[in-house]
């Protein structure tokens, strides 16, 4: 009995529990604040992300209401998580725009989710910019979706541009991981551009995922002896592949793409004296730069922010001019002047072009020396 | 057709309907918005997907944790097959098409799991479980490989066909099938193998046979529920099959009630709601879930409706019973 007792008030609070949260949360766009949504995964495997982007897109909330809003509006920001999950960011940006009333969303972090929720968006009009979703079609048939960072093509021809231009190469040679669109993609673009700058590209070596030894590749390129060696891929691989270039002394130079980010830590040795492209370097010389490190680092116990968090910052700043700009939190007018974006912010210069990808956004070349990040140059694909 | 059964059938249909009619006046008066419809379809396919487990999980008690591998089969055929379809031209009503992608979705899965479980099921318990487990990893890195289905970027392109007004009414076909098919001689005999498994072979049940069919029919249903999802979500991703996924499956039936078809229903509904209505609380959600889980297997470890099923004619029969007693001894208790 007592046990039946338990049972059927567990179910009473279920239920409850249901209607009471449901009626709870769902406050409406009052007058005075502007709502603005953001999706990313801030649970599970790929939180880091979410939570990165998040906490720069809080800190341009937080500047900007500081400041006085949005022509006197205060904006908010409803952050829900999308657990890197098709699904719940489907439910999650449904909820967004018909409990929260959104007028504009920041997200998704992964090109997974965004593409998941894409048709819906462009179905909504709604607002879009996604702080780094990299996959092509995210802005493809879709009028109202932006993103702020370049595409990964885009880095490959500038470390092209950049092994030809500032490190004067003739040749070069690429290893691509098999399987991986972002390293095929990336290495695609640089070879065609390091072609088109009038370079030959001596060699193109590739490797699985789940490979440990790259000797063979290696004591390849060696032989060719290369001036630049092209190597698009994320810090766990490039590691093990300077390390082992270092051992056979390989003197070419070493190029990289953003996934290198990282790899000053734990192998500064190996990585002396390459260079890889990335969204914005800590110890750039900009004011704008250096002013919002400094206030990442205020708000968040003095840890460095990364280029999530850059272009989260980016992102929320470019949407909250919009809005700006439009007058209105109507989305045709938000999306007209978002497509008439001019904004220089931390990350580059963001213009869109007629597809809604950056327009000539400055590609930072960082330099690794002594286990430190610096700040080499900065390239604009013409 | 006897009396009590035609009466069950008259109040079960009655009631199906006037459901139906609940929803389709609150989406009427836009009471109901997108979010809570899009929760709504997505809650019919988790009682799907709930009630085939049960099938292998409940019917036959044998540990299945790879349902999510089957989801992924029935999902990716049936998109790869509407995508086809629709580009050949034929000009065919949206629900034609969705049938017909949930028919080969269901025959593919039905098939692959038929060839699955012939050599897995002489396992028996955690190494079954084991065994499932693998499997829908391979499925699922399969699918990561396979380029002529997006690889690991996903399949785009699948045409939106499902609404809510046409997954209420396959949920509740399913719902008749599975139920069905639970209460004939195959059902009985694999819910024999479930109490005894030597007393059923010795009462000349081949067991083998049975085990195999259970496995099946639960996968081929799966895959009409994959199907559902590729055509509810038009983008079908394998990050989404994953383990935890199989295990989120479980957990519905499980905390339904083993082998309980109407306690899977109410499972699947209490956790595909619950976890979206506390997504206010950001990060305490999913504490507030956990935490639901285990307070409830602590307080009732065989699940909702252990093995019962909940009728709601006997529920009106017991209600009218208590009435009629209370008249004629006075406001005794029943019990």
């Amino acid at each position: 009995m007592k046990k039946r007792v338990v049972s059927v008030l567990l179910a009473v609070i279920f239920t409850a529990s249901i209607f009471a949260f449901a009626g709870c949360s769902s406050s409406k766009s009052s007058g005075d604040t502007i709502k603005v949504g953001f999706l990313g995964p801030l649970s599970g495997d790929v939180a880091i992300y979410g939570k990165s982007a998040q906490s720069g897109a809080d800190l341009a909330v937080k500047e900007i209401n500081d400041a006085g809003g949005i022509n006197g509006k205060k904006i908010e920001l409803v952050a829900y998580d999308s657990k890197g999950d098709q699904t719940e960011a489907i439910n999650a940006y449904n909820r967004l725009r018909d409990q929260d009333e959104v007028v504009a969303v920041i997200g998704g972090v992964l090109s997974g989710e965004t593409l998941a929720m894409k048709d819906i968006m462009v179905q909504d009009n709604m607002p879009v910019l996604t702080p780094t979703a990299t996959a092509v079609d995210v802005t493809t048939d879709a009028p109202n979706v932006f993103r702020a960072c370049f595409l990964d093509d885009y880095q490959g021809v500038a470390a092209a541009n950049f092994a030809t231009a500032n490190l004067t190469a003739k040749t070069a040679a690429i290893m691509i991981c098999k399987g991986n669109p972002y390293s095929e993609g990336v290495g695609a673009a640089f070879s065609t551009q390091f072609a088109a700058n009038g370079g030959t590209v001596v060699d193109q070596e590739s490797y699985s995922a789940s490979d440990k030894d790259f000797s063979a590749q290696l004591t390849k390129i060696k032989e060719l002896n290369p001036e630049v060696v092209f190597v698009p891929d994320y810090v766990q691989i490039v590691g093990p592949i300077l390390q082992k270039a270092k051992e056979l002394g390989i003197t070419a130079k070493f190029v990289g793409a953003d996934g290198w980010d990282g790899v000053q830590t734990e192998y500064a040795d190996a990585a002396q004296g390459n260079y890889f492209t990335n969204h914005y370097a800590a110890d750039s010389p900009s004011e704008k730069v250096q002013s919002f490190i400094k206030a990442y680092k205020a708000a968040n116990d003095n840890k460095d922010p990364n280029s999530f968090s850059a272009l989260g910052y980016d992102a929320v700043y470019t949407m909250s001019d919009a809005i700006k700009t439009a007058g209105s939190t109507e989305s045709d007018a938000v999306v007209k002047a978002l497509n008439n974006t001019n904004y220089a912010g931390v990350t580059g210069n963001l213009k869109f072009d007629a597809e809604g990808n950056p327009k000539d956004k400055e590609v930072t070349i960082i330099k690794i020396d002594g286990g430190q990040l610096k700040f080499e140059t900065t390239i604009v694909n013409k | 057709m006897d009396k009590n059964k035609r009466k069950a059938y008259i109040i079960n249909t009655i009631s199906v309907v006037s459901l139906y009619l609940v929803f389709f006046i609150l989406i009427q008066t836009k009471v109901m918005n997108k979010y809570f419809i899009g929760i709504a379809i997505l809650t019919c396919i988790m009682i799907i997907m709930a009630m085939s487990l049960n099938i292998v999980a409940g019917f036959l008690g044998e540990m299945a944790l790879g349902h999510a591998g089957f989801m992924a089969i029935g999902a990716y055929s049936s998109a790869y097959f509407s995508i086809a379809l629709m580009d050949t031209g034929i000009a065919l009503p949206n629900i034609v098409v969705l049938i017909l992608a949930m028919i080969v979705g269901g025959i593919v899965t039905g098939l692959v799991g038929f060839l699955i479980g012939t050599p897995t099921l002489r396992l028996r318990g955690d190494y079954l479980g084991i065994v499932t487990i693998g499997f829908s990893e391979i499925i699922r890195i399969f699918f990561i490989n396979f380029a002529p289905t997006g690889g690991a970027a996903g399949l785009k392109g699948i045409t939106k066909l499902v609404t809510f007004n046409n997954v209420y009414w396959i949920t509740i076909v399913i719902i008749i099938l599975i139920f069905t098919f639970g209460r004939s001689k195959q059902g009985r005999a694999i819910i024999s193998i479930r109490e005894d498994e030597i007393a059923s072979e010795a009462a000349g049940i081949p067991t083998t046979k049975y085990k195999v069919l259970a496995f099946t029919v639960s996968s081929f249903f799966a895959g009409m529920g994959g199907a559902l999802y590729a055509h509810y979500q038009a983008f079908v991703e394998p990050s989404k099959f994953t383990f935890m996924f199989s295990i989120e499956m479980f957990v519905i039936v499980v905390l339904g009630g083993l082998g309980s078809l109407t306690g899977s229903i109410i499972a699947a509904i209490i956790l595909t709601v619950l976890p979206e209505m506390l997504r206010g609380f950001a990060e305490y959600r999913l504490l507030v879930y956990s935490l639901a889980l285990v307070v409830m297997m602590i307080f009732r470890p065989q699940g909702m409706l252990g093995r019962s099923e909940f009728s709601l004619t006997k529920f009106i029969d017991s209600l009218m019973l208590r009435k009629d007693m209370k008249n004629s001894i006075g406001g005794g208790e029943a019990q």
